[in-house]
């Protein structure tokens, strides 16, 4: 077991865990944010994205011992003072979630695109890495350019 | 008819608990003292079980360990029937099959034990191909459907078209995978929450495996990240393993399967293989259809009898042919049971039937356009079962439309011409006509005799107690705009009931295309029985109010009824197969690359009718969504089997589209509602769009190879390859 | 037992745990061991934080050559002006997973994780990267292309760190091609790959070139001999058939739940063409 400071959506924590012990797991078991979801476990599906130093990471690919001093943010930490993020709103708006479980994830990353529109030739690449079944994209394509907008 | 909420896009009604990541999924349920499961399962397809060995290096006594002498009452899960044991007693029919069960606080202990189980065999001989199961007369169940004969007609044809069509299985990979939890009162009652379509069918098989009333098993739906058929039977059978690990442990257990469980060990599209042989006249007039189905099982019966039912019943495509004849047979094999999966039959089918008419229209030499004019179903046609269409279609209007949407006939030239030359990539459009019936087969609906109930609220508004789920598909929403309509109030003061066994009346499954057509009239009925109780106020809140001071609460539960004019006969399989039919027509472009031999949807237009439309931009969602997963079945979305298991059980090698595999995709309604059972004359839609992409592409691809068709999907670049080899 | 986790505060630290003998593995962006680790396909063992070592910061500096430093990840460069000088990177970068992989993943790990499926590693050995090999005894420099042995097999010793990588500047006129076979557009694992680097003469004869390619062989491959039959010619239609027959013979593609071996053959095939018709 290992002690690790860090903050999650401004707050700070410190819990003790093993090393290795999955971000996605403190998050979901430690500090009961579940609004990151676990869908694959192998870094491919998306659902468990957060914003890690301002950066887009999986949280089931980052082992606990690497978050000490980190800043972390989850859908939970999005809505600031109880208002939905200009994105959230553009979701619920544009029919961007079905099933929603995809949709923390999903959201983060469009949120995170909306920041850094450099860093993705579109809308398409920018959210490659995060798999919805429900939607075919089309509803989540219309919420992005309706927050951008 | 104006209407104050029907035809509106109002915001999803859960949505908020959504996009702020506050919804609370089975997993997300944290209960005091909890164990986690874990199954045991089989690694051999087929084998008599000699022991079952509990290896050193595991602190055995700390765990909870279910056997099948643990089972309190029946072991098998009932479902039609009642075959499919919970754990394999004495054999072992497939791979993954579960043999046993474990439990312990540790969660991280208990999946490392997995590995201390050893399942001692006497391996026996697997059938693992449908061919070599009909060779054994495996058949779990067949269908015949004949109108005319069309033997008697091949003489008279001027050209005959036959060729059999592959597909293959087909993961639903919802994004939360299969979870259940379950608290007991061991010999009393089982309660379970957890991802599901069906709680009154997981309360079913339930009910006799603990051989408890069905009171005395409670089942809540938690919310559900997807399901598409696989929460549809798979759940019965984990919230049956949770609930035996609670029974003997007396603590509530968890059971999440990992992915790379939930895609070896859990149901798929049942695998196909299609033959169909067509006569037409030289002016494309079709004559005769022969049709055989062969649908792969897998080891247990599960829901195959009434997926074959529903393959069979869409495989004549929507044209009118008089004499047609579809033998349908669904195999026993030794592969993982396959089960239900959006469409249910129907993809297979109609992928057969629409590759079959756009070859066919090449051999004649004329326009798929034209082929498909020549010989449309109309209103006052007959399908092959007799059924006659009453409702008004409209099948040229619909598919000139999304002729013009896609500017199919100038692409098509543009496209030959471009591929004339030696180019990076060659491009192609298809497109295919297809329908699906709403709600349950034949005599399904009148077997189910949903219930539901609505009661008022202190807010003077209603609630509606119904099972049906909501799973992303929009029930939650669409419910509560029927209400609303019907009771006249605003939408705000509806109030949707989780589903709850414990709460809510059996207003059977949220399967079949039919809680939107079937559901949502018991919603309406509902509403309108409350309204003439409160003898039709002008001001309902007011009067729900009032009444509710005056007479404590107003409940009614209305049942389902049939319509009179409808008659199925499951014996010469005649009749009204389905009490509606949705129509679409799609048209799909695609570019293959010369390179890497690789297809990709570039543009998708999908015109669609299915009565009116209760919330638009659900719909179109929701179609999009089919589109996109039909997408995935015509191209990308390969089960690779091993045994008949999946070998390829992981996110990363099981190829769904992401965003830039998914073309930009146009939905387009077309209403005619009229005289449409359901509510407002609304009829399903959540099936149908996964049953028109994969003809459309496949027909698509054909097109860009200068008129080679693939007659088996998914279309790999590996399967694309010779043929671009050939050209 | 466990996975436990050292995290050295400084280099010498860092290398003399690695030179006690004990066997550690470092852990970079984790992007690859934590899959290995959940897959439970990774016995229990001992990792090697290497997140706290400034000698290992992610740097990206020019001097003569192009520094990577070893926890330099893929958004790093993609984000960085050395694309414009190193465009494959960036390209290379981009098929990496998707954007919240690319936060993380690093190049020196893509290199120690040594599959044959890297994306990363071909745009590196296309432009004649050489590794900084460090240990408590001595500090090598390993050209990547002689890097590899066999399957997960690589000229590095437990007790050794890869410190940082270094790219020589390309000189003007090359010409740069990079081209993933995956399963779809992104978020894929590749079938086959080519990084291709070619310098052509004012005669349009082959001056140089560099062929690399992923997934078709144990390791990373550079293709030396099919590289050699074109060096030196024009790139006439019978030359470039020349080579893409070549290229059959230093490939040993197999058969896998991803793709089949004669698929993998005949666009690799494809690949020498495409890129030899620019």
């Amino acid at each position: 077991m290992m002690r690790v400071s860090f903050t999650v959506n401004g707050k700070d924590h410190e819990v003790a865990a093993p090393p290795m012990k999955r971000l996605l797991d403190v998050l979901r078991d430690d500090l009961a944010l579940t609004g990151v979801k676990e869908g694959c476990g192998e870094g491919e599906c998306g659902a468990c994205t957060v914003v890690m130093d301002g950066l887009l990471v999986l949280s089931c690919l980052v082992p606990i011992c690497q978050v000490e001093g980190k800043h972390v943010t989850t859908i939970e930490g999005l809505a600031a003072s109880g208002h939905l993020h200009t994105v959230q709103k553009a979701f619920l708006e544009n029919g961007g979630a079905q099933c929603g479980i995809c949709t923390p994830g999903m959201i983060l990353s469009a949120a995170y695109y909306l920041d850094h529109p450099d860093e993705a030739r579109d809308i398409r690449e920018a959210l490659a890495g995060n798999q919805c079944r429900c939607t075919g994209y089309t509803r989540i394509f219309e919420s992005i350019k309706a927050a951008s907008s | 008819m104006t209407f104050q909420t029907i035809g509106k896009s109002l915001r999803r009604k859960e949505g908020f608990l959504k996009v702020t990541g506050h919804s609370v999924y089975a997993d997300d349920l944290r209960l005091e003292n909890c164990l986690y499961g874990k199954t045991i399962r089989s690694t051999v397809p087929h084998a008599k079980i000699k022991e079952i060995r509990f290896k050193d290096g595991i602190p055995w006594d700390e765990f909870t360990i279910v056997l099948p002498s643990d089972i309190p009452g029946l072991n098998a899960v009932t479902l039609i029937d009642a075959e499919q044991p919970f754990l394999a007693e004495r054999e072992i029919r497939h791979v993954a099959e579960p043999v046993a069960l474990i439990a312990h606080r540790d969660k991280h202990l208990v999946e490392k034990a997995r590995h201390f189980v050893h399942v001692d065999v006497e391996e026996l001989p697997a059938v693992l191909t449908m061919e070599e199961a009909l060779e054994r007369n495996n058949v779990f169940k067949s269908y015949l459907v004949q109108n005319g004969d069309p033997s008697e007609k091949w003489n008279e044809a001027d050209v005959i078209v036959e060729e059999t069509y592959r597909t293959g299985a087909q993961e639903h990979l919802y994004i939360e995978p299969q979870a259940m939890i379950a608290n007991t009162i061991p010999g009393e009652s089982v309660t379970v929450w957890g991802s599901m379509q069906c709680p009154y069918y997981v309360q079913k098989a339930l009910a006799p495996l603990f051989d408890l009333s069905h009171e005395n098993v409670r089942v809540v739906q938690t919310e559900t990240g997807g399901g598409f058929g696989g929460k549809e039977e798979y759940p019965n059978m984990i919230a049956g393993h949770a609930a035996l690990l609670s029974w003997k442990a007396g603590r509530p257990v968890k059971m999440i399967y990992d992915r790379r469980e939930d895609m070896w060990a859990t149901t798929k599209r049942h695998p196909s293989k299609i033959r169909v042989k067509a006569a037409f006249k030289r002016d494309g007039t079709l004559v005769a259809l022969d049709i055989d189905i062969l649908l792969d099982g897998g080891a247990y019966p599960t829901l195959s009898a009434v997926v074959l039912s529903r393959a069979t019943l869409h495989a004549w495509g929507p044209y009118k042919c008089g004499h047609t004849r579809v033998r349908s047979r669904v195999v026993m094999t030794n592969s993982v049971p396959y089960g239900a999966f959006r469409g249910f039959g129907a993809p297979q089918a109609i992928f057969a039937i629409e590759m079959h008419m756009n070859r066919a229209a090449l051999e004649l030499g004329i326009d798929p356009v034209e082929i498909r004019r020549k010989n449309f179903l109309h209103q006052g046609d007959q399908m092959p079962t007799g059924q006659v269409i009453r409702e008004k279609i409209d099948l040229e209007m619909m598919m000139d439309r999304a002729l013009e949407l896609s500017g199919y006939h100038r692409k098509r030239a543009d496209f030959e011409q471009f591929n004339a030359q030696s180019r990076p990539h060659r491009k192609g459009i298809g497109l295919s006509v297809f329908f699906h019936g709403s709600g349950f087969t034949g005599s399904g609906e009148l077997r189910l005799a949903s219930e539901l109930s609505m009661a008022l609220t202190g807010q003077g508004g209603v609630e509606v107690f119904a099972a049906n789920v909501e799973y992303g598909q929009g029930t939650n929403t669409v419910l509560t705009q029927i209400a609303a309509e019907a009771c006249r109030i605003d939408p705000d003061l509806v109030m949707i009931h989780q589903p709850d066994t414990s709460a809510v009346p059996n207003s059977g499954p949220t399967v079949a295309s039919r809680t939107t057509m079937v559901v949502g009239k018991l919603v309406e009925r509902a509403a309108l029985e409350l309204r003439k109780r409160l003898k039709e106020p002008t001001d309902f809140e007011a009067s729900a109010r009032q009444y509710l001071a005056e007479h404590g609460e107003l409940r009614i539960t209305v049942q389902y009824e049939p319509s009179s004019d409808l008659h199925w006969d499951d014996e010469k399989y005649r009749g009204e197969a389905y009490a509606g039919y949705a129509w679409s027509c799609d048209v799909a472009e695609v570019e293959v690359d010369a390179v890497e031999y690789m297809a990709r949807v570039t543009n998708f237009v999908s015109v669609v009718e299915c009565g009116r439309v209760i919330n638009p931009l659900l719909a179109a969602g929701q179609i999009e969504g089919g589109i996109a997963q039909g997408i995935g079945f015509a191209l990308y979305e390969n089960v690779v089997l091993e045994q008949g298991a999946m070998k390829n059980n992981q996110f990363t090698n099981y190829i769904i589209p992401t965003t830039a595999d998914t073309p930009d995709i146009h939905v387009n309604f077309v209403e005619f509602p009229h005289s449409n059972p359901g509510p407002y004359q609304a009829k399903g839609i959540g099936e149908m769009p996964i049953d028109g992409p994969a003809p459309a592409i496949g027909s698509a691809v054909a097109h860009a190879l200068g008129g080679r068709f693939i007659n088996e999907l998914p279309l790999l670049p590996e399967r694309i390859m010779d043929v671009v080899e050939s050209l | 037992m466990s996975f436990q986790v050292v995290t050295p505060y400084s280099l010498d630290e860092a290398l003399g745990a690695l030179a006690s003998g004990e066997k550690l593995v470092p852990l970079a962006g984790a992007t690859d061991l934590m899959v290995y680790m959940e897959a439970g396909t990774l016995a229990p063992c001992r990792f090697l934080n290497l997140q706290e070592l400034d000698e290992l910061k992610p740097t990206l500096s020019v001097n003569g050559s192009l520094t990577l430093g070893a926890m330099t990840t893929y958004r790093d460069v993609r984000v960085s002006p050395i694309r414009e000088q190193f465009p494959m990177l960036a390209w290379a970068a981009r098929e990496v997973g998707a954007l919240a992989i690319q936060s993380r993943g690093t190049w020196a790990g893509n290199v120690a994780n040594a599959s044959p499926a890297a994306d990363g590693v071909p745009a590196l050995m296309a432009y004649d990267a050489e590794i900084d090999l460090w240990s408590k005894k001595e500090r090598r420099r390993v050209p990547l292309a002689k890097f590899y042995r066999g399957y997960k097999e690589m000229d590095r010793r437990p007790d050794e760190l890869i410190a940082a990588l270094h790219l020589p500047l390309p000189q003007p006129g090359w010409v740069d091609y990079y081209r993933k076979v995956g399963t779809r557009r992104f978020q894929a694992i590749s079938k086959t790959l080519l990084a291709g680097r070619i310098l052509l003469d004012a005669d349009r004869a082959v001056r140089d070139i560099r062929m690399v390619f992923a997934s078709i062989a144990p390791y990373t491959l550079r293709a030396v001999q099919t590289e050699a039959i074109v060096r030196g010619r024009e790139l006439t239609p019978e030359v470039i058939e020349e080579a893409a027959q070549a290229i059959q013979d230093e490939i040993h593609p197999i058969d896998d739940i991803r793709s089949t071996e004669t698929y993998r053959r005949r666009v690799t095939s494809n690949l020498v063409r495409d890129f030899l018709s620019l």
